[in-house]
């Protein structure tokens, strides 16, 4: 598949699921029930309860509201917030750096970790260091989130008391963006809820890396290059690692995808302001363009990353680009006659 | 989750001793300047304070501004920017101003502040406090200090209505809520100024040194946003804050066992009742034991009713369900609260006479039910229902549970698609919550709103409306009682209990708590260490 073909797929997939998601979540909020119920101060009489639903525009039929939806929102404008009555993409996106921090930090952790643990545990899986470390990944996919988000707090805050136990440190303005990443304080308030959502994906990765690396090793092209005599570095940080890249890029692209969503469970225990915490509350108070306008962030963000993994497979597999110019390129030649057949 | 924390470091201490030695840190007090780290329990989407009436929101208003009446611990009206107040004639309230009053920018406050305050609720797009200005239909400037108010019907309600009114400078009468939210417009009388405001973080104040009643302790407060029970309850045993508020009733115990942690509660506002459907025709979900429905409606005979109120144990709820935090309730409104009839008692549990009421009412073998109750709004919300189900099965009503989240809940009770329901109120006054939950529904006249019964007394309905008009507190507080008494010895709902509002701090700070469940840092003190105790209201 050609790269301009791929992408234009990619977005007429992202529009469809953003077409199909948004009549999801009207037909549900609508379902479920009125949000002034909600909203409104208790000791408000009816007739301010009907002004509010009027305000909000909920008093007329759910087609008509889809569509002035859908004309507001083919201007940019996807409503305000019951609750903060504020622009609703407005509150997502304000909030949206510090959950992408929190699982590129995450997602960045795990690989650091999980490769090199991987591999050590695939050259060497009978000695006591690798039965170690498939223990404790083992141990990492089993813990749910939030037990693991208890004990680090408990071992790192309450005891030891080196890091704090939650909330996000001061942040910086960093080309427009509030990152939590260039201050020590702001690294403190990040290492614990980073390393509570990275961890299942660090054990799924290092269990993949290593199941990849004792199936490269067994292969006749690391067989034959041992015989030849090539170094062990060589074989291991081309044959293997370049075999292996192929599926840890894709789970690893996948999967975070699901840093973020997943974000939400650690949101909520450190006290973390991300989009998540916004989407449960939103949830709750049915506070549709909140749950809108969180959702059709989502879908863009969930495309990109496919895209990009997409595109890394791409450069990483030339068998991919059977048809496109990277077979010619000297690029392709070059990882082609360097792979087995 | 919290309880896990608690129990994980218990486990700790008989083992060994870091732990010790990190509370004793945190004991020592912090340097100055005096900070107070606070942890809400509830998000603060705005700093406007005539936007969004919901209680985080008012906690965050209660530090920057003031209102003309202010309330104490106990929900009592006090003197805020008004020194006094008087009704002139039927409809007319007049209200000397306090004098001397800055606000934070230096000007000083007046009249035209207060009528500015007055009219901005009416014109915030899609504003939740018209509500109490509404009824204003005059508003007259007499001199610098003194101001009239003039409402259309009388209304003697008015001086607790303007306690949910905050006064800002008229200079800012136009701002928009983002020039609240960035502080720009932030500017009130209260104890408390304007730092900063991130959204879903924190917000930060430091102490207005002018405040009329004489400033605060803490140099700086930081009010951090944390939703979630674990994570305030990590953060106050880690000491990265000094005092959370909403702690849950099953870490109430192990916390106060702890040595340098102290648990203060105060009686809340929230009382938790039953709403029973009381139309003519037969309520949803209430059947003869074989499924079939019945002619006529059981909740209509006070009989049934007094039979439900006397099956339900209420001490075992507030004792097992709720570990003490909790009273058993004869009133809809707690005790203290204007208009509350300490003559009441709650109904003791009798299962042999519930059992007689029932059988004498006609229903020698009970009846089939569903009780309904949200599962996300109130403290243990579906386990209590589980548990009334319970009893009442003791005494021959075969009740099931359906408990759902309240954003599905409300609606339906509130359509009348419910026989037997749960709802938690607060308010400041038995007038306000008998005219919302029990006088007959009219729209028109914004009576009856939550009357989910849709119970019917002309003569509750009466003394209410008087009550309404009565301009003198005593004789009106006398009627406010009376009416409570009809309402609740009809048993036009069944009470439960009153919720506690439960807080936890280090030991080096005191907070006593309040009946409206707001923390507020001017009412924190400094304790000497040793000084902590759990101090039941």
């Amino acid at each position: 598949m050609t790269l301009p073909v791929l992408v234009l797929r990619r977005l007429a997939q992202a529009a469809a699921a953003l077409a199909a998601m948004s009549v999801l979540v009207f037909l549900a909020v609508y379902a479920i029930g009125n949000p002034v119920d909600l909203l409104i101060n208790p000791q408000a009489s009816q007739a301010d309860r009907l002004a509010a639903i009027r305000a909000l525009g909920l008093d007329r039929p759910l087609v008509l509201q889809y569509w002035s939806f859908l004309v507001r929102a083919a201007a940019g404008d996807l409503g305000s917030s019951f609750v903060f009555n504020a622009p609703a993409i407005g509150l997502v996106l304000e909030r949206m750096p510090a959950t992408l921090e929190l699982a590129a930090t995450a997602a960045v952790l795990a690989l650091l970790i999980a490769v090199p643990l991987g591999l050590f545990a695939g050259l060497r899986p009978r000695s006591i260091p690798a039965r170690l470390i498939m223990g404790g990944s083992l141990a990492g996919l089993s813990m749910p989130t939030f037990w693991v988000a208890v004990v680090l707090i408990t071992v790192f805050s309450v005891q030891l008391r080196w890091l704090p136990s939650g909330g996000r440190g001061p942040t910086t303005d960093v080309l427009g963006l509030q990152l939590s990443l260039f201050s020590t304080a702001g690294l403190r308030h990040l290492v614990l809820p980073a390393a509570t959502l990275g961890l299942f994906k660090l054990s799924l990765i290092l269990r993949l890396t290593r199941a990849g690396t004792r199936e490269a090793l067994a292969q006749d092209y690391v067989r034959f290059a041992r015989a030849k005599g090539v170094a062990e570095r060589r074989i291991i940080g081309v044959h293997v690692l370049k075999n292996i890249a192929a599926p840890v890029v894709t789970v690893a692209g996948l999967e975070f995808g699901s840093l973020i969503a997943f974000s939400i469970v650690t949101e909520s225990i450190y006290a973390w302001p991300g989009m998540g915490k916004l989407l449960v509350d939103a949830i709750a108070t049915l506070d549709r363009p909140v749950i809108v306008a969180y959702l059709l962030v989502a879908v863009v963000v969930f495309t990109l990353i496919n895209l990009a993994v997409d595109l890394l497979y791409l450069v990483l597999d030339p068998r991919l680009r059977a048809g496109s110019e990277g077979m010619r390129a000297g690029a392709g030649a070059k990882g082609r006659r360097e792979r087995p057949r | 989750m919290g309880k896990i924390i608690i129990e994980i470091m218990a486990m700790t201490r008989r083992r060994g001793l870091i732990l010790a030695a990190a509370l004793v840190c945190a004991a020592a007090g912090p340097a100055r300047p005096a900070t107070l780290r606070i942890a809400m329990a509830a998000e603060v989407t705005s700093i406007d304070p005539h936007a969004l009436n919901i209680a985080p929101n008012n906690n965050i208003a209660w530090h920057i501004f003031d209102a003309l009446t202010h309330v104490d611990a106990q929900a009592r009206l006090i003197p805020g920017l008004a020194v006094a107040w008087r009704a002139v004639d039927a409809t007319t309230w007049e209200f000397d101003l306090r004098r001397g009053v800055r606000f934070h920018d230096g000007s000083e406050f007046g009249a035209r502040d207060v009528i500015a305050s007055l009219e901005r609720p009416l014109r915030v797009r899609n504003g939740q406090f018209a509500t109490f200005v509404q009824r204003i239909a005059v508003k007259e400037i007499v001199d610098e200090h003194t101001i009239r108010l003039k409402t259309a019907r009388p209304y003697a309600l008015l001086p607790l209505a303007l306690n949910s009114v905050f006064i800002i400078p008229a200079r800012v009468r136009d701002a928009a809520q983002a020039d609240f939210d960035s502080g720009r417009a932030a500017v009130g009388t209260g104890p408390y100024e304007f730092v900063s405001f991130r959204r879903g973080e924190s917000v930060e104040l430091r102490r207005n040194d002018r405040y009329w009643d004489g400033p605060a302790y803490w140099d700086r407060v930081s009010l951090r946003i944390m939703p979630a029970d674990r994570a305030r309850i990590a953060a106050l045993i880690a000491g990265d804050v000094d005092l959370i508020e909403a702690v849950p009733t099953a870490d109430i115990a192990p916390l106060q066992s702890r040595e340098h942690f102290a648990v203060a509660s105060a009686v809340s506002w929230r009382t938790l009742f039953f709403h029973l459907d009381q139309r003519p025709e037969p309520p949803p979900f209430v059947r003869d034991k074989a499924g079939r429905p019945l002619t006529v409606n059981p909740f209509r005979d006070r009989r049934v009713r007094l039979a439900i109120s006397k099956a339900i144990d209420r001490r075992a709820i507030v004792e097992h369900l709720m570990d003490g935090a909790a009273l058993p309730a004869s009133n809809l409104v707690a005790p203290g609260v204007f208009g509350y009839d300490p003559d009441l008692r709650p109904d003791a549990c009798d299962p042999a006479a519930a059992r007689r009421l029932l059988a004498e009412a006609g229903y020698p073998d009970g009846f089939a039910m569903t009780v309904h109750a949200p599962n996300n709004r109130y403290v243990n919300d579906a386990r209590i229902a589980q548990a009334v189900a319970a009893m009442l099965a003791r005494v021959g009503i075969a009740a099931q549970v359906a408990a759902m989240p309240v954003s599905a809940y409300i609606p339906k009770a509130r359509g009348g698609e419910l026989g037997f329901m749960m709802l938690g109120w607060g308010s400041y006054s038995g007038i306000l919550a008998l005219r919302a939950l029990a006088v007959t529904p009219d729209p028109a006249r914004g009576n009856g709103a939550w009357n989910w019964s849709r119970y019917t007394n002309p003569v509750l309905d009466g003394l209410i409306e008087q009550a309404l008009r009565e301009t003198d507190d005593a004789r009106r507080e006398a009627i406010a009682r009376d009416a409570m008494r009809t309402a609740m010895q009809d048993i036009a709902v069944i009470p439960l209990h009153h919720q506690f509002a439960v807080w936890a701090m280090r030991a080096g700070v005191s907070y006593a708590g309040r009946t409206d469940e707001f923390t507020l840092a001017r009412e924190a003190h400094p304790r000497a260490p040793g000084g902590a105790q759990f101090n039941p209201p």
